[in-house]
């Protein structure tokens, strides 16, 4: 620019965000840049492009008006810049707007600081009718500022010396109410019966009807006594989530005193206190399971809010090593294809673009660990073949209410679902076609196994069929069975 | 009891043209296929004892079968288990394990409680 051109440009007052240069057109995102796409809906008579730099903008340097002190800074480099903007396919009136920002804008390892630019105050803006971030690419050299997951898919496995099929695990119900010695009841039994892990829910935290301490100390008598009755490794998910750091070290030390494998923290404890127990976990030698408790709230919606797929990545990079991530057929929310991009996301070592399953950058993940997905809400062993084909074999399958509600009781429950899935491994491995199959396999297993049957004429039927609200655009979306 | 570890151990014991499916699976797959066996299957028991080298070049189901029979008829009380050991990148690690044989009977293991203050328990399992 000319010395005139960039006085004028510096001139005080208002100028559109465009013209402060937070939309670039020509721009070719480097290697190193950090990039995100967010779904636009701008407000009735505001240019789409002018839209999106007001994202760029407000989501880096920018104010509402011109500063001068911005020419103190290399302010052309500091400026997120919006290159692309596309419609979405189908929906009137909303973009794809495509935005780079340079990796110094960012602190190394910090989701935190990372989230506070790309979600801070942009979210509110008024042009905007809505915005929704959809999807993130991180730099090879911005990951590895991050730890990522304390064990990994790998070495969780190895651990637990289990190969070859998803882990089993149920949620303790009632989730609330039952005393110390009840609930161990609840663990013993699963454990013993065939599950490989039990675990607290979201809100199971220190109220009056049990302790934290109790609660600890009778699952850990029902892991190690399942532990003696099987020979196998079992865990428990001890749910440290508290008030304060203080309280969540002091429980998760406890944790590890007593021999838990794994600890459990909620989303809601924000992203700083989930890296400081990842921290944590690391050094314990500690599996941490993620619940996405409150992501709904966000991530539901199409038009507003962030897509799931954002928060699974800035887990992985935050270092979880389990995070529910849906179970296309159960009780929650999730389209086929859209889970299957969360599931990429979390334990591939390399993502490319892949549109159908909602995934709009490649990411290499630069040999951080795998994240394990989760599986729950209203499964049952009724559906084994259709989980196993849509989820694979690294994810934790939890049967809650498919356990416990069992006829026949919780270890009969249990012993269902375990014999389900290794009938189905071993069919599957044995060339067969478990999808089509899989009512005739699950038979012939249930006549060697009396709890499986009385499970599937218990469940057999139960289905959740409603659509999906956050599907991918880009292709029409069957709904599971 | 019966000891449950292993990708399979809910199933009734597999037969051998069960276990020649699950190898030639692996084969297929590129991984490489090795035995081990013991007579101490505590659940951190890691390393059982090899029965030879992992087959690396070994591509023939019923040849792998073979060595599976020999373990079995050499060690004829123990536990056996089949590994398969995939060297991708990202995994370098066992893709499936699972056992082939047990002994007659299986003693299990027992739970000793050591009692600590505040409620707290170690516990030790033994074999």
């Amino acid at each position: 620019m000319s010395i005139k051109r960039i006085a004028d440009r510096y001139r005080a007052g208002v100028l559109k965000y465009a013209e402060m240069g937070y939309w670039d057109g020509d721009y070719r995102p480097k290697d190193t840049d950090i990039l995100a796409v967010f779904r636009i809906t701008p407000q009735e008579g505001v240019d789409p492009e002018e839209a999106a730099a007001a994202v760029a903008g407000e989501s880096s340097t920018a104010t509402w008006t011109v500063v001068w002190t911005d020419r103190l800074t290399a302010c052309d480099r500091y400026r997120a810049k919006a290159y692309q903007i596309e419609p979405v396919p189908g929906a009137v009136g909303q973009y794809f707007a495509y935005i780079a920002y340079d990796l110094d804008l960012f602190e190394p390892g910090s989701i935190a600081n990372l989230s506070a630019s790309i979600i801070g105050n942009v979210f509110g803006f008024k042009p905007l009718q809505a915005l929704r971030l959809e999807d993130m690419r991180f730099p090879a050299a911005y990951v590895k500022t991050f730890a990522g997951p304390p064990t990994g898919i790998v070495v969780e496995r190895e651990r637990l010396d289990k190969f070859g099929r998803p882990l089993l695990g149920a949620t303790v119900k009632p989730k609330l109410g039952l005393s110390g010695k009840n609930y161990g009841r609840v663990v013993y039994e699963a454990l013993q019966g065939g599950l490989d892990f039990t675990k607290d829910d979201e809100n199971i935290n220190s109220q009056p009807f049990m302790h934290w301490r109790d609660r600890f100390l009778h699952c850990m008598e029902a892991v190690n006594r399942a532990q003696a009755a099987t020979g196998e490794v079992k865990g428990h998910y001890l749910n440290v989530t508290a008030a304060t750091m203080e309280d969540m070290y002091e429980r998760a030390e406890f944790a590890s005193e007593l021999g838990s494998a794994i600890v459990m923290i909620d989303l809601v404890i924000g992203y700083t206190a989930i890296q400081s127990m990842s921290r944590w976990a690391r050094k314990r030698d500690m599996i941490l399971h993620l619940h996405r408790a409150g992501h709904g709230t966000y991530t539901r919606q199409k038009t507003h809010g962030v897509s799931f797929r954002v928060i699974a990545k800035w887990m992985r990079l935050a270092g979880v090593d389990h995070l529910h991530a849906g179970t296309v057929v159960g009780k929650l929310e999730g389209d086929p294809n859209t889970v299957q991009g969360f599931y990429n996301v979390l334990r591939e070592p390399h993502n490319a673009v892949d549109l159908r399953r909602g995934i709009f950058f490649e990411q290499d993940w630069a040999g951080l660990n795998g994240v394990m997905p989760v599986a729950s809400g209203g499964i049952h062993a009724g559906q084994m073949h259709q989980l196993l084909t849509y989820l694979g074999e690294d994810c934790v399958l939890q049967f809650g209410g498919g356990t416990i509600g069992h006829p026949q009781g919780i270890a009969a429950g249990a012993t269902a679902n375990r014999v389900a899935l290794e009938a189905l491994v071993l069919a599957r491995n044995e060339g067969r076609d478990i999808w089509n199959d899989g009512p005739s396999i699950l038979a012939a297993a249930a006549r060697h196994c009396t709890p499986l049957r009385a499970a599937l004429d218990t469940w057999g039927e139960v289905t959740f069929n409603y659509a999906s609200t956050d599907t991918p655009d880009f292709i029409p979306t069957p709904t599971a069975a | 009891m019966r000891l449950t570890q292993g990708t399979f151990s809910f199933l009734p014991d597999l037969s051998d043209a069960q276990i020649g499916a699950q190898i030639e699976y692996c084969l297929e797959q590129g991984w490489a296929v090795s035995i081990e066996y013991t007579d101490d299957p505590h659940p951190r028991n890691t390393y059982w004892e090899m029965f030879g080298m992992p087959m690396f070049d070994l591509r023939d189901a019923a040849g792998v079968m073979q060595e599976v029979s020999a373990c079995r008829r050499t060690f004829p009380n123990h536990y056996v288990k089949v590994n398969a050991f995939d060297a991708t990148r990202g995994v370098e690690s066992l893709r499936l394990s699972f056992i082939v044989a047990r002994p007659q009977e299986e003693p299990g293991f027992s739970l000793i409680r050591e009692e600590g203050p505040g409620r707290q328990m170690r516990y030790t399992l033994r074999s």
